[in-house]
């Protein structure tokens, strides 16, 4: 049966994964309103010089794919949150109050405010073409009308965020803009009157919950002056003030990865105590930074209607076909006898530990193996309902532990797996005004001797002929290594190619289109790189070094002998070769009369064909018929 | 495939020196046994002492000598019986010679199984090795040794050896100690096999291998360093995770007299129509359906096969870096362990110079695996060099699985430089905290390190199979304390701490821990703020300043907790939020722990009025959302609770202040008439005193 293990044969821990996202969920959703400037400024195409090649791109662009890569993100890791997207500055107008110069971007079956949906990112892929057709730029803040194009995109942001209270819901406003002085062409007290209308429409809407963020693009001759007018409008003051322009000349990428990151709103995965010494604990929350991303849960949906199902589970006494309730004992044979446990012994069990993180010493560095790792690790910052002095006490260990080069052991009594930690204390990381690493420690998972496993041992050699590399051969390497340098890795430059591939599947399918875009594989070997001629000299000579004139010889039979395993195994395709030949398959098939073999005489075929043998004798059949090509 | 049978054959110090250890040794070779009866029943374990006060053994029967070694158990298929055995293993009174305990067990297991079980035949000796071997009758001790672990060798057979020292006594001979040390390294480098010296008894528990896991590859084949070149490598999981034994679920529907009732539950699903209830679908009218925001996609198997993604299988090489360049906290899974192919000189030399330049340069690399043909995935692992200090042990690599773009979360925290000076330690805390740092030192220099997880077993597990075997016996037994022994893994080492007190105690002074709350956080951005500095950023809290609130902010402030500046409104506060109905619940629990913590901390009753102030409006708000029992046993239970810690004062408090239970009249809920609730506390005085 086509079932989905994974989905219900969760052990305890998965159970526990599950309610930490619930606690997750029930933290707030998000409601972003992207505001974007469509003055005609923003489509000035200007060049990047940043990088060697050229590029021309407008402001425009910029924000546009900023939006677009964000909404594909977000569709994947966080689809409960609600977009609008709202331009101003535009000859056309479409929002909910019938203000000039707004309009807010949608497409059919979608609210204004709404989750993104895949009709949503592809339309808005190919917005910019059209954009000048259907929205069309027009600058709206002109001397001698009192329109105010600004003011109404707030107050349009603004309604279109009414909904939703604003204690469960984030609520905020990301305005584009390359504009920094938007009442420049106005003179005289109607302009002092249009900011005075503006800042005053941003302060009702910040007084409502609302957060307004500017994302300001700069020119490469002209820098945005946030002090112009914005800063005003954010509140921002003093230092903040001159933290916040990013210098000049930052790079448009960095803005992007800005964005993404903004994206996303912290969630607090458990609160612990952690318990020093002398009952001396300080209150932490524990945060998942690092976590697989999976394609997202399976719905079973009936296939002529396509509504879901409902899955039932029941439990079945395997003696007597009774139908029971939920299982209170679970069991375990032991001794010739059955020995049941109750729930609560089993959790019992695992109640180890008086305190949900124990400290017990500290260790060098030097000492955390590469191999003590079983899943990702967590972060840990103290909470805000903590006191001064356990804020006090987290920094002096943390600032102690980085200069004494230590990390911190401790054990986590967990109720899903209760372990021991390393915690390691991280410095805050900052480049080019954002944070690549913020302050606190990283919790890592440590194995018990139960689940290191000694391989090496194992596979040691008997004949004592082990040889370490000359001095010579690790020369060689040495210099391969130099030429095959990634001088800039980082763990986030690659994207899951597979989880990719699923979403531009679903898109494809979810927009009925007939095929789906290739995805390029970023986790592929760069080949142009390895086949420069000083990389392949580098090889040549390790080559040689290493494994002498016979490279080609060694490599090709492997070694002299193969393993005792892989004897067995060409024995029997040998074997189950020749059985095979003693059936006319081909009439077998033709008259039906496959399945008056057994699943052993099935299996012959299988085998000698090279194709899978698990499954009942119906997959098998079917296998071999599909196979044969019938 | 026939279950493979392993033999080990346990050769066991049990002489005056040992007495110490002798409990530890029992208990952990209790649960290597146990583990084999449920793991791998068919296994056979034996038992020889030495140093025993007696002598049995075949050998001494026919050619004599070999005295104070006891054949406790013959090699058999473990049971209960061997088991049983080793709960409480007899005390010897003489030093134990290892030497003869070798032979008499290799004889053993010669006898039994000659040449046949090739490699599945293992001795594993534990011993302090204090003690002298016998002068051999011809040649040195270095020669007898080097012949008999030969023989091991030409048998087929293994022999580990666990040498505990704990604390040395003062009778310890340093001279026969290095002498024995010499020897068994021997044994060690001619069956190429592990020689563990121990000092802590933890350790003991993760020394001995109770579990005996086949190990299969991952993956072999090709490392392809270019197109040019590649190393024939095995791959193997280096770490994974031991979980419980896997309980089945338990059916008590089988009548008594039922003696082959499996008592197994079996789990059976349905899909029903969510439009009709009565009809169940079959497997081929179902399709699978993948969210994609709001939607859900239906795709069947063969649309899916024919569009997912399939890399192809192999382990390419995508470049080297600076270690600096990956956080360690971004390995994702188990551990992986690169070996060469065994056999192939190339292979290891190349892996060996690699690793070794890796490891001077301080680089790793950077690979792309595909482990398995038709995987529906890829990852990125980084590769860090694994030398080995072992003539007979080829270096070799780690790998460990990295996170995408996609698996990173990137949340901004607050940086601390811009806290205020409260929240930062001064120069006397830092030297506090650095002393700390340097007294609770677990690998302190120049001896073992403690808790090293390589030696640690998982008390968890430890718990669990004592369990069983007492509940082969009892089935209504209680759960066994954890082991003493194994505490020191969940608990700091006392000794330690006792030690260090001088230490311990400056570090506490320096933080005095009654210390300000933080104060609620507002957002970054956005409105004005009242001090650029004492702001923690927090996206989930956004607070207006906190000085002017009116009862009307009060509401949009998004109160998650009872704080102990304020209980009485922040109870109001939470227990009045609509937007889920868990926060009554959580408001009025909560509420109950203040008012205890409250009751508890106070001194000559100085949190008397607060916890009174909390009690009130804890009682207002259980009329209020009908939850008058809640409020009611809750009274109840502090009075009690106060009576019995000689808090009396707090329920004269509450008496002299009125406060009464939930009456029925106030709330139809409760089942205390108003006569009850009156009387309650006035009652309750008297039979105090």
């Amino acid at each position: 049966m086509e079932l989905d293990a994974d989905d219900f044969f969760r052990d305890e821990e998965d159970q526990a994964e599950a309610q930490d996202s619930l606690l997750e969920g029930e933290l707030s959703k998000e409601y972003v309103v992207y505001l974007v400037d469509a003055s005609p400024k923003m489509f000035n195409t200007l060049f990047t010089t940043q990088q060697e090649h050229q590029k021309l791109e407008s402001h425009f662009h910029i924000a546009i794919s900023c939006i677009s890569q964000t909404l594909k993100t977000q569709i994947i890791t966080r689809s409960y949150d609600q977009v609008a997207i709202c331009f101003f500055n535009t000859r056309e107008k479409k929002n909910l109050q019938d203000l000039k110069s707004v309009f807010v971007f949608n497409v059919p079956e979608r609210e204004f405010l709404d989750r993104p949906t895949a009709r949503l990112i592809k339309e808005f892929d190919q917005l910019e073409e059209s954009f000048s057709k259907y929205i069309g730029s027009q600058h709206g803040i002109v001397s001698d009308t009192r329109e105010n194009s600004l003011y109404n995109a707030i107050w349009a942001a603004q309604a279109l965020l009414c909904k939703g209270s604003a204690k469960t819901v984030d609520k905020r406003i990301l305005l584009f803009t390359n504009d920094d002085d938007p009442f420049g062409s106005i003179k005289g007290a109607a302009k002092s009157d249009m900011i005075r209308m503006t800042l005053q429409r941003a302060k009702d809407a910040q007084d409502l919950g609302i957060s307004i963020e500017i994302l300001p693009l700069s020119c490469p001759d002209a820098v945005f002056k946030i002090s112009q007018f914005y800063a005003d409008l954010i509140g921002l003051e003093g230092d903040d003030l001159v933290d916040f322009m990013p210098e000049a000349g930052k790079k448009l990428e960095d803005m992007k990865s800005q964005l993404r990151k903004r994206m996303f709103t912290k969630r607090i995965v458990k609160r612990l105590k952690f318990t020093i010494v002398n009952g001396i604990s300080i209150e932490l929350n524990s945060y998942a930074l690092v976590r697989h991303t999976e394609p997202g849960a399976v719905t079973w949906l009936d296939s002529v209607t396509n509504r879901p199902l409902k899955i039932e589970r029941t439990f079945i006494c395997a003696d007597t076909g009774a139908v029971v309730e939920k299982p209170t004992r679970q069991f375990l044979p032991y001794k010739n006898q059955n020995i049941t446990f109750s729930m609560e012994q089993l959790s019992e069990i695992k109640r180890i530990s008086t305190g949900q993180l124990n400290l017990l010493g500290f260790k060098p560095l030097s000492s955390l193996r590469d191999y003590y790792n079983l899943k990702p690790s967590s972060f840990l910052y103290p909470s805000h309902e903590g006191t001064d002095s356990s804020m006090c006490i987290f920094i002096a260990l943390h600032r102690s532990m980085i200069q004494l080069n230590r990390f911190a052991v401790a054990f986590s009594g967990s109720s899903s797996r209760p372990q021991l930690v390393a915690l390691i204390a991280q410095e805050e990381v900052i480049q080019s005004g954002s944070q690549i690493e913020p302050p606190g420690m990283h919790m890592i998972y440590l194995p018990y001797s139960d689940d290191i496993r000694l391989v090496e041992e194992r596979y040691s050699d008997t004949s004592g002929m082990v040889t370490k590399a000359s001095s010579d051969q690790i020369k060689r390497a040495a210099d391969l290594i130099k030429r095959v340098d990634l001088k800039d890795f980082s763990v986030c430059q690659f994207t899951n190619p597979a989880l990719q591939r699923h979403y531009a599947v679903l898109q494809a399918l979810a927009l009925e289109e007939d095929d789906v875009p290739e995805m390029k594989d970023e986790t592929l070997p760069d080949e142009e790189g390895l086949a420069r001629p000083g990389v392949v000299r580098a090889v040549e000579e390790f080559k040689t070094s290493v494994y002498g004139e016979n490279y080609d010889e060694e490599n090709e039979h492997g070694i002299g002998k193969p393993t005792e395993a892989s004897k067995k195994r060409k024995a029997m395709v040998e074997f189950a070769t020749t059985e095979c030949k003693q059936y006319d398959w081909g009439e077998l098939a033709d008259t039906g009369k496959l399945k008056d073999l057994t699943v052993v005489e099935l299996k012959y075929y299988l085998t000698a064909h090279n194709l899978p043998v698990s499954g009942k004798k119906e997959a098998i059949i079917s296998r071999i018929l599909s196979h044969m090509g019938k | 495939m026939p279950p493979v049978k392993d033999a080990l054959l346990l050769l066991l110090d049990v002489g005056p020196s040992m007495d110490s250890v002798l409990p530890e040794i029992e208990k952990a070779c209790s649960l290597l046994v146990q583990k084999k009866m449920i793991y791998s029943k068919n296994d056979e374990v034996g038992i020889v002492l030495f140093g025993a006060e007696d002598t049995d053994n075949e050998l001494t029967t026919e050619v004599g000598g070999y005295q104070h070694v006891v054949v406790l158990k013959k090699i058999k298929v473990v049971d209960g019986d061997i088991h049983e055995a080793l709960q409480q293993l007899p005390r010897g009174t003489t030093d134990g010679d290892f030497l003869d305990a070798v032979i008499v067990g290799m004889d053993m297991l010669i006898k039994k199984f000659d040449q046949t079980n090739k490699g599945k035949k293992r001795l594993c000796l534990i011993t302090n090795a204090q003690c002298p071997i016998k002068e051999p009758y011809e040649g040195t001790k270095e020669e007898q040794v080097t012949i008999i672990a030969k023989q091991l060798t030409a048998h087929g057979m293994k022999m580990e050896s666990i040498i505990f020292r704990g604390k040395l006594g003062q009778d310890a001979n340093r001279e026969i100690m290095d002498e024995n040390d010499h020897l068994l390294n021997i044994f060690s480098k001619e069956t190429s096999t592990r020689l563990l010296y121990l000092e802590n008894p933890i350790s003991l528990f993760g020394a001995l291998r109770t579990r005996n896991i086949t190990l299969v590859t991952t993956f072999r084949g090709d490392l392809e360093i270019s197109q040019k070149l590649s190393i024939k490598v095995m791959v193997y999981k280096k770490t994974a995770e031991e979980k419980f034994p896997t309980l089945k679920k338990y059916s008590d529907k089988a009548p008594p007299s039922a003696q082959y009732a499996t008592h197994e539950l079996k789990i059976d699903y349905e899909y029903k129509s969510s439009e009709d209830r009565d009809k169940v679908l079959p497997p081929d009218q179902r399709i699978k359906g993948y969210p994609y925001g709001p939607q859900i996609v239906p795709i069947s198997r063969s649309e899916w096969d024919a569009v997912k993604f399939q890399p192809e299988k192999g382990v390419k090489l995508l470049g080297f870096t600076d270690s600096s360049n990956i956080f360690r906290h971004h390995y994702m899974k188990d551990v992986y362990v690169f070996l060469p192919q065994p056999g192939n000189t190339g292979a290891m030399l190349a892996l060996s110079a690699l690793a070794r330049a890796m490891k001077e340069m301080d680089k790793v690399a950077i690979l792309r695996c595909v482990w398995r043909k038709g995987q529906s995935n890829v990852s990125i692992g980084v590769l860090t060099p694994n030398l080995s200090d072992k003539e007979n042990i080829p270096d070799s690599f780690y790998l460990n699985v990295l996170p995408f773009a996609e698996d990173v979360r990137e949340f901004q925290f607050p940086s601390f430089s811009n806290f205020p000076a409260s929240w930062k330690p001064n120069g006397q805390q830092l030297e506090a905290a650095a002393n700390l740092i340097k007294t609770l030192d677990l690998a302190p220099h120049g001896q073992p390190e403690v808790l090293l997880p390589d030696f640690t077993t998982n008390p968890v597990l430890e718990r669990f199979y004592r369990f069983l075997e007492l509940k082969s016996k009892d089935p209504d037994v209680a759960v066994p304390p954890i082991d003493d022994t194994l505490k020191k893994i969940t608990e700091p080492d006392a000794d330690l701490l006792l030690q260090n007190k001088s230490v311990i105690d400056s570090f506490c002074r320096s933080f005095e821990l009654k210390g300000q709350p933080l104060k609620k956080s507002r957002r970054l951005w956005g409105g004005k703020r009242s001090s650029t500095n004492d702001v923690i950023e927090n996206a989930s809290v956004k607070v207006e300043k906190i000085g002017d609130l009116t009862p009307a902010q009060n509401a949009s402030v998004k109160v998650e907790k009872i704080g102990d500046l304020t209980p009485a409104q922040d109870f109001e506060a939470l227990i009045s939020r609509r937007d889920s109905p868990d926060w009554v619940v959580k408001a009025i629990n909560e509420m109950k722990n203040k008012i205890f913590d409250l009751v508890e901390d106070s001194h000559e009753g100085d949190n008397y009025p607060k916890a009174f102030e909390c009690l009130v409006v804890l009682r207002k708000g259980c009329i209020l959302e009908q939850e008058p029992k809640q409020f009611n046993d809750f009274l109840k239970h502090i009075c009690n609770f106060c009576r019995e810690n000689r808090l009396h004062s707090f329920c004269q408090y509450l008496a002299s202040k009125d406060l009464t239970l939930i009456s029925k009249t106030e709330a139809v809920d409760s089942d205390v008439t108003d006569e009850e609730a009156r009387s309650f506390l006035v009652e309750s005085e008297p039979k105090v005193e």
